[in-house]
C-alpha cells in the first residue's frame, strides 16, 4: 500500500538528478544578446550564430523582444550586446552612456503587405499615397503597437504621410511581427512588416506585397556592446568578439549569404 | 480547414519521429516543471502541515492569502520575478535572468501556494477527524502530523500533480523570465506562442499534442489516486 | 438539591469469575486500576463564553465498579468524560490522580468515542498502531493483536480496511484496541448510540470482558437498559451538575431526586 508514495519519491529523486544534470550543463561560455523578434523570426540567427560559435567558442543566447524592450533590457544590464534596428534610439542609448559604440551591420527593407484583392487600391503606390488611401478607405491596418523598431518606423511613416491613424480600422496588436501579420491575415487587412519576417511567415493565406522599394522603407540594423562602466558584469571580451565578428569580412559574408525562401533577406553594410 | 489538416499532419509526424528539436524542448519543459514541483513540495508541504497544527495570530489571514495566491496570474508572477532577477533588481548579481533556473524559480513560486494550500486543506480535514483520538492516544502534534501525512498520502499526491499540471501548462511566467532563448530556455508553451506568432503552426501543434498528452496523463493519475483513496 | 460535596465510594465491583488469562508479564488486574485511582474531581467547572456548562463537580472514582453517567441531552455528560480523560482542561477546580505521572502515560487511559475513529489501514494494523503509541513492547504485539481480534470476533476481518467496516464492527475494533492495550481506566462515550441491538449486545459483551480484565470503566449512555446491565454506580447529571450519584441498584429502585425519578420514568427533562 506504500507503493504509490515510493513511486512518487523515486520520481522526485529522478527529477532532482535531472535538475543537477542541467546545472552542470549550464557551465558554458556564453553571452546574452538583446534583439528583436523580427530578426529572430527571420531565421538569420539560426545560421549566423553557429558560425560565430564555431569560430570563437562562444555561445550566443538571444532574447528576442521588441526594440523598446530590448533597449530597456540592455539598460538594466540584462544583456551584453544590443542588436536592434532603430538608429535614433540606438544613438540615444550610446549617448546616455549605456552603450560603448554603435556599428552599422546590415539592412533589410520594410514592405507593406495586404490582401490580394487590395480593397484600398494601393498596389504599386508610394508609401505616403498608400497610407493615405488606406486611411481614407477605412481598410483594416494591423499595427504592432508595441514600441518596437517596426512600430516606431510605422509611426514615422504615418506622420510623414500626414495621417493620424486611429479608429475602428486601425488595430494595435501589442504583439510581435508574426502575431501582427496573423491578425492582418485573419481579418484581411494591411500591415507594415520587415521583408525577412514576411518571407519566413507561413500563414500568408491570400496576402501579398503591395508596396515595396520606396527609399523611406530602408531598415538599418546596428550592434552595440553594453557599457561595462554602467554594468560591471557585462562580458566585455566575449561581447566585443561578437560585435567584431559581425562587422568582420566573415560575418558580413555570412549575412549576405543567408537566403530565405531563395531570396537574400539582409544586406551587409558595415563600415559603409 | 486544410491549414489545420496540414499542420496536424506535420505535427503528428514530428511527434512520431521524435524530432530532435521537439524532444529537446519537451525535456527542458519537464525538467523545469518537475524541479519546480519538487522544490515547491519541499517547502509547501511542511508549510501546509505547519498551518494545520499551529495556532498564532494572523493564521486565518495567512491561509486566506495562500488561497488567493493559488489564482496568481503567471504573467504577474513572471514580471515580479523578472524585476527581482534583473541585473538592476535586488538579486541581479547572481545573473539568473534568462536561465532555466529563473524559470524554475518562477514556477516554484507559482505552484508553491497550490501545494501548500491543498496540503493544509487535506491535513486539516484529517486533523478534524483524528485530533481527539490522537490526543486520547497522547500523540503529540508533530508525531500526529506525520501520521496524518501518511493517512492523506493520496490526496497529497494529487496536490503535487495539480501543481505539476499548472506549472507545465503556463506560458506567461517562463516567457518573461526565461526569454524563450533557443536551446537554453525554450520550453513547450513559449515555443507554441512563438511559432504561432510566426504563423508556423505545425511545430506549435506538435508541442500542443505533447502538452495535451502530458496533462491527460496527469489527470489520469489524479483520478487513479482518487479511486485508490476511495478504496483505501 | 445542593450538589456540593457529593462524593461516593462505590461498593465492591461485580467481579466476573473469568479474569483474563493474562500472561505473566501482565500486571495483576486488581493492581492495574488501583495504581492510578482514586481520581478525585474537586469543584470542577467548565465555561465556554457566557455558558456555564459544568459546575460544582465533586467526585471520586475508585474501586472497580463500572460507573455509568446518565442524564438528558445537554447535561454535560460527555464534557465531564473529556475532562476526566484530559482532553479538556476545566476552567475551575482540579483533577487529582493518585499517581498523576502514571495516569498520564499513554497506556494508562483510553477512550472510545461515539463515532469510532479508524486509521485508513487494516483492522490488525489499527490494533498494532494503538499498541505502538501506547508503548507496549514490540514482541508482545502479535500475541495481543491475535487475542484482541479473537475476543472481538474480528479475526476473519483482520486484513480488511478498518475504515470500510460497518459501524458495529468499527466499534468492536475500537474496543479490541482497548482490550489489546489494557489501559488502567477506559472512558466510553455512548459507544452504542448508533448501533442496532445485535451490535449493541456484542459491544456490551466486550465492555464486560475489558472490565473483567481489570480495567476501570466509566461510561456515558442514554440507554437506561444498558445502564442497568452494566452499572456498578450511577452518576446522574442534569444541566451541568451532578444531581444524584451512588450505588446503581438503589438508584434504579429508589431514586432520591424528583429529576432522577422523572428521567427513569421516561419523562422529558430539560
Amino acid at each position: 500500500m506504500n507503493k504509490p508514495i515510493h513511486r512518487i519519491t523515486r520520481a522526485m529523486l529522478a527529477a532532482t538528478l535531472f535538475v543537477s544534470a542541467g546545472a552542470i550543463h549550464a557551465e558554458e561560455r556564453f553571452i546574452t544578446v538583446a534583439s528583436t523578434t523580427s530578426t529572430e523570426n527571420s531565421g538569420l540567427f539560426d545560421t549566423l550564430l553557429p558560425q560565430f560559435q564555431e569560430a570563437s567558442g562562444i555561445e550566443v543566447r538571444v532574447v528576442a523582444v521588441g526594440t523598446g524592450k530590448a533597449i530597456k533590457m540592455a539598460e538594466s544590464g540584462d544583456a551584453d550586446v544590443l542588436f536592434v534596428h532603430h538608429k535614433p534610439s540606438e544613438e540615444k542609448f550610446v549617448a546616455d552612456g549605456f552603450g560603448v559604440e554603435r556599428f552599422d551591420v546590415m539592412y533589410n527593407d520594410f514592405i507593406i503587405v495586404g490582401p490580394g484583392a487590395d480593397p484600398a487600391g494601393v498596389r504599386g503606390a508610394g508609401v505616403n499615397e498608400a497610407l493615405q488611401k488606406i486611411a481614407e478607405n477605412g481598410s483594416v491596418f494591423a499595427s504592432r503597437g508595441d514600441d518596437s523598431g517596426t512600430h516606431k518606423k510605422e509611426r514615422s511613416l504615418w506622420s510623414a504621410a500626414g495621417v493620424e491613424p486611429g479608429g475602428e480600422w486601425y488595430r494595435e496588436t501589442g504583439s510581435g511581427m508574426g502575431a501582427t501579420l496573423n491578425v492582418a491575415s485573419g481579418v484581411g487587412g494591411y500591415a507594415l512588416t520587415d521583408r525577412a519576417t514576411w518571407l519566413k511567415f507561413a500563414n500568408k493565406g491570400d496576402m501579398a506585397i503591395v508596396v515595396e522599394g520606396d527609399p523611406v522603407l530602408f531598415n538599418q540594423y546596428g550592434v552595440i556592446l553594453v557599457n561595462p562602466a554602467k554594468h560591471a558584469h557585462v562580458k566585455v571580451d566575449d561581447g566585443q568578439a561578437f560585435v567584431d565578428w559581425l562587422v568582420s569580412d566573415a560575418g558580413q559574408q555570412a549575412i549576405d549569404a543567408y537566403r530565405l525562401e531563395g531570396q537574400q533577406a539582409f544586406f551587409a553594410n558595415a563600415g559603409g | 480547414m486544410s491549414q489545420f489538416g496540414d499542420a496536424a499532419g506535420t505535427a503528428v509526424g514530428l511527434v512520431l519521429e521524435a524530432d530532435p528539436t521537439l524532444v529537446e524542448i519537451v525535456l527542458l519543459s519537464l525538467r523545469v516543471s518537475l524541479s519546480a514541483v519538487v522544490i515547491a513540495a519541499c517547502i509547501g508541504m511542511p508549510l501546509g502541515a505547519w498551518l494545520t497544527v499551529s495556532r498564532f495570530p494572523g493564521r486565518r489571514l495567512v491561509i486566506s492569502v495562500l488561497n488567493s495566491l493559488m489564482g496568481m496570474p503567471p504573467v504577474v508572477l513572471g514580471l515580479m520575478v523578472y524585476l527581482l532577477l534583473s541585473r538592476a533588481g535586488p538579486l541581479g548579481e547572481y545573473g539568473l535572468l534568462f536561465t532555466p533556473t529563473a524559470m524554475i524559480v518562477a514556477q516554484t513560486l507559482l505552484v508553491l501556494p497550490i501545494i501548500a494550500a491543498l496540503t493544509r486543506q487535506t491535513l486539516s480535514d484529517l486533523h478534524r477527524e483524528y485530533d481527539e483520538q490522537f490526543r486520547s492516544f497522547r500523540i503529540g502534534p508533530f508525531a500526529g502530523t506525520l501520521i496524518l501525512i501518511r493517512e492523506g498520502r493520496y490526496s497529497l499526491a494529487t496536490a503535487l500533480l495539480a501543481g505539476f499540471g499548472r506549472a507545465s501548462a503556463e506560458v506567461g511566467a517562463v516567457m518573461i523570465v526565461g526569454g524563450n532563448i533557443n536551446h537554453v530556455t525554450r520550453v513547450m508553451t513559449t515555443t507554441i506562442a512563438m511559432e504561432t506568432s510566426k504563423g508556423d503552426f505545425s511545430l506549435a501543434l506538435g508541442l500542443g499534442i505533447v502538452l495535451l498528452a502530458i496533462v491527460l496523463v496527469v489527470n489520469l493519475l489524479v483520478s487513479m489516486l482518487q479511486w485508490r483513496e476511495k478504496l483505501a | 438539591m445542593k450538589s456540593d460535596g457529593i462524593q461516593f465510594a462505590p461498593g465492591q465491583a461485580p467481579r466476573s469469575a473469568t479474569p483474563a488469562k493474562a500472561d505473566a508479564a501482565h500486571i495483576a488486574p486488581a493492581d492495574r486500576a488501583d495504581a492510578i485511582l482514586p481520581l478525585e474531581l474537586v469543584d470542577v467547572g467548565y465555561r465556554a463564553g457566557d455558558a456555564e456548562l459544568l459546575r460544582d463537580i465533586n467526585l471520586i472514582f475508585d474501586g472497580r465498579a463500572p460507573s455509568i453517567i446518565l442524564g438528558p441531552n445537554g447535561a454535560g455528560k460527555t464534557l465531564l468524560l473529556r475532562i476526566c480523560h484530559g482532553l479538556l482542561v476545566p476552567t475551575t477546580g482540579q483533577l487529582r490522580w493518585r499517581d498523576p505521572q502514571l495516569a498520564m502515560r499513554p497506556d494508562s487511559q483510553a477512550m472510545v468515542f461515539q463515532k469510532p475513529v479508524m486509521l485508513r489501514r487494516s483492522v490488525a494494523a489499527n490494533i498494532r498502531f494503538a499498541l505502538r503509541v501506547s508503548g507496549v513492547d514490540r514482541e508482545q504485539h502479535a500475541a495481543r493483536v491475535a487475542r484482541a481480534l479473537e475476543a472481538a470476533g474480528l479475526t476473519p476481518l483482520a486484513e480488511r480496511r478498518a475504515n470500510h467496516l460497518s459501524g458495529g464492527e468499527q466499534q468492536r475494533l475500537a474496543l479490541a484496541r482497548c482490550l489489546a492495550v489494557q489501559p488502567r481506566i477506559l472512558f466510553l462515550d455512548e459507544p452504542t448510540a448508533h448501533l442496532d441491538p445485535a451490535a449493541t449486545r456484542q459491544v456490551e459483551a466486550l465492555i464486560a470482558l475489558i472490565r473483567d480484565a481489570g480495567t476501570r470503566i466509566v461510561m456515558v449512555t442514554h440507554d437506561i437498559g444498558q445502564a442497568r446491565r452494566l452499572a456498578g454506580d450511577i452518576i446522574f447529571m442534569h444541566r451541568g451538575r451532578i444531581i444524584e450519584s451512588g450505588d446503581a441498584t438503589s438508584f434504579f429502585e429508589r431514586p432520591s431526586t424528583a429529576e432522577a425519578a422523572a428521567y427513569l420514568a421516561g419523562e422529558l427533562l430539560w
